[in-house]
């Protein structure tokens, strides 16, 4: 069995790790590093529960490898501290399990950060990438609206 | 009131968003292994063997288990074999189980066992079970253990259990009708998909303690089922629950556990953890139940109905466990809503060669709701009727009889005719039910009513602990596990409510494990705000009763003359002259060391009163406490040319009781709605004729999605449960009763057809219209 060693950047940190050629980011995340907020939901691309940001962009870690990583700035879950994307989420109740919530979370923050001026069609495309079986999508549409509209109201 | 009504903050609401939030496969640790199934390809066929050679060649192979020397499990008949034994009755089901020191190796072992079948005749769909001189699903249907005495299986056929309502007169009920329908209605199994895969781990000590960790809506059922499946000593399995991410219904059934604990036995107790890969979760663990049924309904001149006969064929799939149930719930409230003096109703639940059914969402009642409404719209039209005004004369009522001949009272059902009023209203039935935009799309509009009881086991438990900490606040265990429906930040806000003090000063433990935590029952049925609730209220007079008692030598007061509020126990007509819980809570220490008191720590419990079984040949019995109603209404946007459609606006007014908490109730409502449009538009597992399972991925087997959301309108009716914590009715799975039948009404006004099939794909609406036999 092949093995590599492989320095990635993650959450503004350098973690060393050593994985197999077939491993994927998110099993070393959850499996090698401990950041379990990614979550396997079907490991096929389907559910969006596993997505992070690489390089400022939502990816399903569960799609790639992780020795594609090198080189490459990657944000979890857990790099995320009290931005305005997790305090909308919370006051408006987005999220119920909170399986799918990391995921969303970080598609929609990298939404807000790359597309500021979104609007209902381009929030569609992107957030049509996740599931969530528990919400109605309604509150989870709020919490984003909320942030671009404040975001707007700054710039 | 101070704190139930508003919208306060899930208690774990910041762990969400943060990812540390735990579930159950994020706990991972050195000396754990894997387990991986091996399930079968087929749906019925004789096991002719089964090779592990190759697999217990690999290097890092702990244990390969094969079926044989486990007893049967099974909640209501023991009919099933933790690993398949000689034959395989589903595709998807466990034929072989491996350990290994990691998931990749274990799946490469999985991977090389080679099993070679001989196919069976294949029992596809209930009604095909229910014909005479069916294939068997179990040939040896009378030889099983089973706890159900009341409705049991019949040997030499494949009905598990059969269910019978009779209430009234049924020919008189006949004479007295002069417009009668028949329908016949049809569901097909489809799944939870809770977007976290089921997982258990299991450890067994030297001592012979079990510890099992599990995403479970019944780690008390777990504990209970592993001692007597197994013989183990109650006391020595402990089950933990941390946050569970979603269930739907599909949690509440015990099959993870019993291989994973399988599977500790097999390698010496070592830890073993069972993590389902979405298809495994699909195929193999239990499903949503499949559901053909025919509904008969007459009705006199004025519209009043006056009969009903209903059979339902429930395909509880190939091993009975949680289905029999489920058939039991279906005929208890087999009418929907509606008041009807003479009921015939046979419940079947049917083996089928198809995966096993576990609870959905609503117990039964979504899917019968579908086979009522869409009989209601037909009879309706017959006797030229308006949809709406038909339900609001026939809506069941304080007073009326419910099919086991409960008498209703205003405590014990909601008020339907104002949830009808405002669906009416909302969306805008005067306007038309169908307007026509153009050539090819026409707006239209369905509407359907629901209601349920929670017919859970008449002595199902639910207790509370609390204890205090030395600053005064106060830690609130109940066994309710967090599933995602907010329920113990409401018993955090009842709690709040009766001592009149400040929620952020109540910790609530999200956790559950059965040795630390008091038992409540399962988290189903939407009954956990109702029972746990009813015991917080009970272990907040327990603490009450003893701060007040410590707090009178203190304040050297009679007791009557002292209340509690803010964390305070204070003089009534004093308020300003009182000690705080801190100095109290953990004893009181007077000037010179003296101390008296010591930790105050309260506890309630509930359990549910009156319930009974039903009676065998008629069915009369208490099944539930209280019956919550919901009328719901859909408006579609439908393309007529190739029988698309998009859902514009989906209603549901339900008689909540009293809100506890707004946001998390809407929330619950909407979600339930959207599951609700989600499996009637679109989810089905496609069999093919060999009964396996065409779609097992979340691609081809696809939940709704952000941008199919339609626009969401719920409302609140307040109709006060009097024995009910604050008068709050159970609400988690009401929005979803009615969405299916609404949905099809809607499009069966639309395509000028009535729609009898789910799910409403293009296709079958197409089918339907031309006439096309499926
Ligand atoms: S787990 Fe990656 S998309 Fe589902
Ligand atoms: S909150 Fe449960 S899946 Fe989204």
């Amino acid at each position: 069995m092949k093995v590599h060693q492989l320095e990635l950047r993650i959450n503004n940190e350098k973690r060393m790790v050593v994985v197999r050629s077939a491993d994927t980011l998110l099993a070393v995340l959850r499996r090698n590093l401990g950041l379990t907020g990614a979550k396997p939901g079907c490991l096929n691309g389907d559910c969006g529960a596993c997505t992070i940001n690489v390089d400022r962009l939502p990816m399903k870690s569960c799609l790639m490898l992780a020795i594609e990583c090198e080189g490459k700035e990657i944000t979890t879950i857990e790099g995320m501290h009290n931005t305005p994307m997790q305090q909308a989420f919370v006051e408006h109740f987005a999220f119920q399990c909170g399986y799918c919530t990391s995921g969303f979370i970080m598609n929609a923050h990298s939404l807000i950060h790359n597309r500021p001026n979104a609007d209902n069609q381009m929030m569609k495309e992107w957030l049509d990438s996740n599931i969530c079986r528990c919400t109605g999508y309604e509150e989870i549409e709020r919490a984003v609206k909320d942030v671009l509209r404040k975001n707007s109201q700054i710039q | 009131m101070r704190t139930v009504g508003s919208s306060v903050v899930r208690k774990e609401a910041w762990q969400k968003v943060t990812g540390t939030a735990k579930y159950t496969d994020d706990y991972a640790f050195a000396g754990l292994l894997h387990a991986k199934m091996v399930v079968s390809t087929m749906a019925h066929a004789i096991i002719t063997s089964i090779d592990t050679t190759e697999a217990e060649k690999i290097p890092g192979v702990r244990a390969v288990l094969l079926g044989g020397s486990y007893p049967l499990v099974g909640e209501a008949i023991r009919d099933r074999p933790p690993i398949a034994v000689g034959k395989v009755r589903y595709h998807g089901e466990p034929v072989a189980l491996v350990v290994a020191d990691s998931p990749v190796l274990a799946k490469k072992a999985a991977n090389s066992i080679q099993v070679l079948y001989e196919p069976l005749p294949v029992v596809n769909s209930a009604t095909q079970a229910f014909e005479a001189g069916a294939t068997l699903v179990h040939e040896k249907l009378g030889e099983y253990k089973r706890d159900n005495e009341i409705h049991p299986p019949i040997p030499g056929t494949n009905i598990a259990s059969h269910v019978k309502i009779r209430k009234g007169d049924m020919e008189k009920g006949w004479q007295e009708c002069d417009s009668v329908v028949e329908a016949s209605v049809s569901l097909s199994i489809s799944d939870h998909a809770a977007m976290e895969t089921r997982c258990s781990i299991a450890e067994i000590g030297p001592d012979g303690k079990i510890k099992i960790t599990t995403s479970s809506q019944a780690p008390f059922m777990v504990k209970r089922l592993i001692s007597q499946y197994f013989g183990e000593d109650m006391g020595k399995i402990v089950v933990e629950t941390p946050l569970v991410g979603g269930a739907f219904g599909g949690k509440a059934a015990v099959q993870l556990e019993i291989l994973v604990y399988l599977a500790s036995k097999a390698v010496g107790g070592r830890p073993v953890k069972l993590r389902n890969e979405r298809e495994e979760d699909i195929l193999t663990s239990p499903c949503h139940i499949g559901l053909d049924a025919t509904v008969k309904l007459g009705s006199d001149r004025h519209g009043k109905i006056k009969a009903a006969n209903i059979r339902f064929l429930w395909d509880g799939g190939a091993y009975s466990d949680k289905a029999v149930d489920l058939t039991r719930a279906g005929a208890a409230d087999c009418t929907g809503p509606y008041a009807i003096d003479n009921v015939w109703c046979d419940s079947y639940c049917m083996y089928t060669n198809h995966p096993y059914a576990s609870p959905f969402r609503g117990f039964s009642h979504s899917e019968l709701s579908f086979a009522i409404e869409r009989t209601m719209d037909l009879l309706a039209e017959k006797v030229g009727m308006d949809p709406l005004t038909f339900r609001k004369i026939n809506a069941i009522m304080p007073g009326n009889t419910t099919p086991t001949r409960v008498l209703l009272n205003n405590s014990n059902v909601g008020n339907l005719p104002k949830c009808i009023e405002r669906v009416h209203e909302l969306i805008q039935w005067d306007e038309g039910e169908m307007i026509a935009l153009d050539e090819r799309f026409v707006r239209a509009k369905g509407i359907s009513c629901s209601w349920k009881t929670s017919t859970i086991d008449p002595d199902a438990p639910s207790g509370v602990i609390l204890t205090f900490n030395p600053d005064g606040t106060i830690n609130l265990m109940s066994g309710v596990i967090e599933i995602g429906t907010g329920t113990k930040t409401v018993l955090a806000q009842l709690l709040a409510e009766r001592l009149n003090m400040d929620v952020n000063n109540i910790y609530v433990k999200m956790d559950v494990d059965t040795q630390t935590t008091p038992e409540h029952w399962k988290t189903v049925a939407s009954r956990g705000t109702f029972m746990a609730g009813k015991a917080v209220l009970q272990a907040a007079e327990d603490v009450i009763r003893q701060l007040k008692a410590i707090a009178s030598c203190v304040l050297r007061a009679p007791i009557e003359d002292l209340d509690v509020a803010d964390s305070r126990v204070f003089f009534r007509d004093d308020p300003g002259n009182g000690v705080h819980f801190k100095e109290i809570a953990y004893g009181y220490q007077y000037p010179n060391g003296n101390s008296i008191g010591g930790q105050i720590i309260g506890h309630g419990h509930y359990i549910l009163r009156g319930l009974t079984h039903m009676n065998p040949e008629t069915g009369e019995g208490r099944p539930g406490p209280e019956w919550t109603v919901t009328a719901h209404g859909i408006e579609v946007l439908f393309d007529r040319r190739d029988c698309t459609y998009k859902v514009l606006k989906a209603i549901t007014v339900v008689d909540i009781g009293k809100v506890l908490n707004d946001k998390a109730a809407r929330g619950q409502v909407m979600g339930a709605m959207s599951l609700g449009l989600s499996f009637a538009g679109r989810e089905t597992f496609v069999f093919d004729s060999l009964g396996r399972v065409r779609n097992p991925q979340l691609r081809t087997y696809r939940p709704l999605h952000y941008s199919e959301a339609p626009e969401y309108m719920v409302e609140f009716v307040e109709t006060p449960q009097i024995d009910a914590p604050y008068g709050a009715r159970g609400v988690g799975e009401h929005g979803l009763l009615g969405i299916p039948a609404a949905l099809a009404n809607a499009l069966s006004t639309a395509a000028g057809v009535s729609l009898q099939k789910l799910p409403l794909v293009p296709e079958m609406i197409w089918k339907a219209k031309e006439h096309v036999r499926p």
